[in-house]
């Protein structure tokens, strides 16, 4: 069994605990123990570099040391903004000695340190990368056939690109749709996959945020998808919650489910809608799962 | 001797640990605004916020809604043919208008950057209630009851806490940021 680090991220504690479940439900039946951090901390999400950049560096720095202390080397996170803002700051300490010098200043007040070791994976990353598409589609007793997926890489997941990350995997990636071709979905083209859902501008500037939602949700309406398939728990939340103010700002009648890629991995790899955390969606998943066959046990 | 910086160059100071090209090398391709999708609602594009900052115009890039409405997709990052790194820039802006004090009154973004941060301070972790109330300005009345909807929506299925998440080791936690920053700032 394959170990890793995992940073679930506050979203995956409340809003998207559903990811959460559908996460370690995946990672059992691939044979990898995903051990959480023990007392982790928020990552900063968007709004910590707003106000002080040390700050997001230092909250990101906290959660590295604690993965260092507790003896591995590569920790996974499966939302997209955590992701970033872990891999990023890592990045930064292990290129610039005084920033990481700083860093431990600060970490030893609370009794910790960072040597800049750790690997940072997004789940999906990991996923393809280490455990390899061929792999997973050998473990698939549940093919999704016949389900039609927009699949949605949203921004962090591909952007601002990394060392070593191919252009290719920033304007033009196709491991998401492998990923859900290998599960047997039928991908369909989503010319938005791409384009950002608006992210925190749900909060901050709404009528920017509805706008882009609405662009979203009627490119994937056009391309005839059952379902979104996203990755990361803002986009979700943006993309079902407020598919409500949309179709009311909008006059549209969107009822496009939104459900996260380890949601329908899971489903394939032979869990029951239940342990992959169906059912506490706000657009019902259920009967586009069932009538499509998908989730029938 | 003082020397007064110009907005430009203290704007160029601020980005200095982003990396990314010098905004002097701008060639006003609008490569930037081409690919963002909140430009539309921006009053003045990326191309046009970089132009005016180049032309030292401090007091009209501080009025402009646009490092506020930018929604962190990088795409203009990505895409500017001279390495510039425009999505930084509004991280950058943001900062600097939260730490002068001169941002817009009828802004929701410096309130809810600076709930959120608190927020952190006090628990560790995010915790969604407890900053919804800077959101729900915006819309006014009816705003505010779409918000409790949405929440509404949430609390049935059970994604959203009723108590905040904290972690642990939150004295050792406090005294790690108070070596970044003074706390009292913030509480
Ligand atoms: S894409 Fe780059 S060079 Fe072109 S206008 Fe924008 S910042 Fe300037
Ligand atoms: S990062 Fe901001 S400015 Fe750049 S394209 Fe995205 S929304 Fe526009």
């Amino acid at each position: 069994m394959t170990t890793y680090a995992y940073y679930p991220g506050c979203s995956l504690e409340t809003m998207a605990a559903s990811y959460h479940v559908s996460a370690t439900e995946v990672a059992r039946r691939l044979g990898i123990d995903l051990v959480e951090i023990e007392d982790w901390n928020c990552c900063g999400a968007t709004a910590y570099s707003q106000v002080d950049e040390l700050l997001a560096q230092v909250l990101c720095a906290r959660n590295l040391a604690l993965v260092e202390q507790s003896g591995r080397t590569d920790v996974v996170a499966p939302c997209s903004a955590c992701f970033k803002n872990l891999s990023f700051a890592n990045l930064h300490m292990q290129d610039d000695g005084d920033l990481l010098e700083h860093m431990n200043y600060a970490l030893d007040a609370d009794g910790l340190a960072y040597s800049g070791s750790v690997r940072v994976h997004h789940l999906m990353g990991m996923l393809v990368d280490e455990v390899g598409i061929d792999a997973i589609r050998a473990r698939v007793t549940k093919p999704q056939e016949g389900l039609r997926v927009a699949v949605y890489y949203g921004c962090q997941l591909v952007r601002p690109h990394r060392p070593g990350q191919g252009m290719q995997d920033v304007e033009d990636p196709r491991f998401f749709e492998d990923l859900m071709e290998a599960i047997g979905a039928d991908v369909v083209p989503f010319p938005h996959r791409l384009r950002c859902c608006g992210g925190s501008l749900i909060v901050t500037s709404r009528k920017a945020a509805l706008a882009m939602l609405h662009e979203l949700l009627r490119s994937a309406g056009e391309s005839g998808a059952d379902l979104i398939v996203t990755a990361c728990p803002l986009c979700q939340v943006n993309l079902e919650l407020y598919q409500a103010e949309v179709n009311r700002e909008f006059g549209a009648e969107f009822k496009m489910p939104v459900v996260y890629f380890t949601q329908l991995m899971g489903l394939a790899l032979g869990a029951s809608p239940k342990q992959v955390g169906i059912g506490s969606e706000i657009v019902k998943a259920g009967s586009v799962l069932a009538c499509r066959g998908a989730a029938t046990p | 001797m003082t020397t007064t910086l110009h907005f430009d160059q203290e704007v160029m100071n601020l980005l200095h640990a982003a990396g990314g090209e010098p905004l002097s090398t701008c060639i006003q391709c609008a490569m930037c605004s081409a690919s963002c999708p909140a430009a539309p609602f921006m009053d003045d594009s990326p191309r046009r916020l970089i132009a005016l900052i180049n032309a030292d115009l401090r007091d009209q890039v501080l009025a402009s809604n646009t490092f506020w409405t930018c929604a962190s997709c990088f795409a203009c990052t990505e895409r500017c043919p001279r390495g510039i790194d425009p999505a930084q820039l509004m991280y950058a802006l943001r900062r600097y208008s939260i730490w002068k004090g001169v941002h817009r009154e009828d802004l929701v973004g410096p309130d809810f950057s600076r709930r959120f941060v608190r927020t952190i301070l006090r628990n560790g972790k995010s915790y969604e209630p407890g900053y919804a109330p800077a959101f729900i300005w915006e819309g006014g009345f009816p705003g505010m009851v779409r918000e409790v909807q949405g929440a509404l929506r949430l609390l049935r299925k059970g994604r959203l806490p009723l108590i905040p998440s904290r972690i642990k080791d939150l004295d050792g936690f406090r005294r790690m940021i108070g070596r970044i920053i003074p706390l009292e700032g913030f509480e």
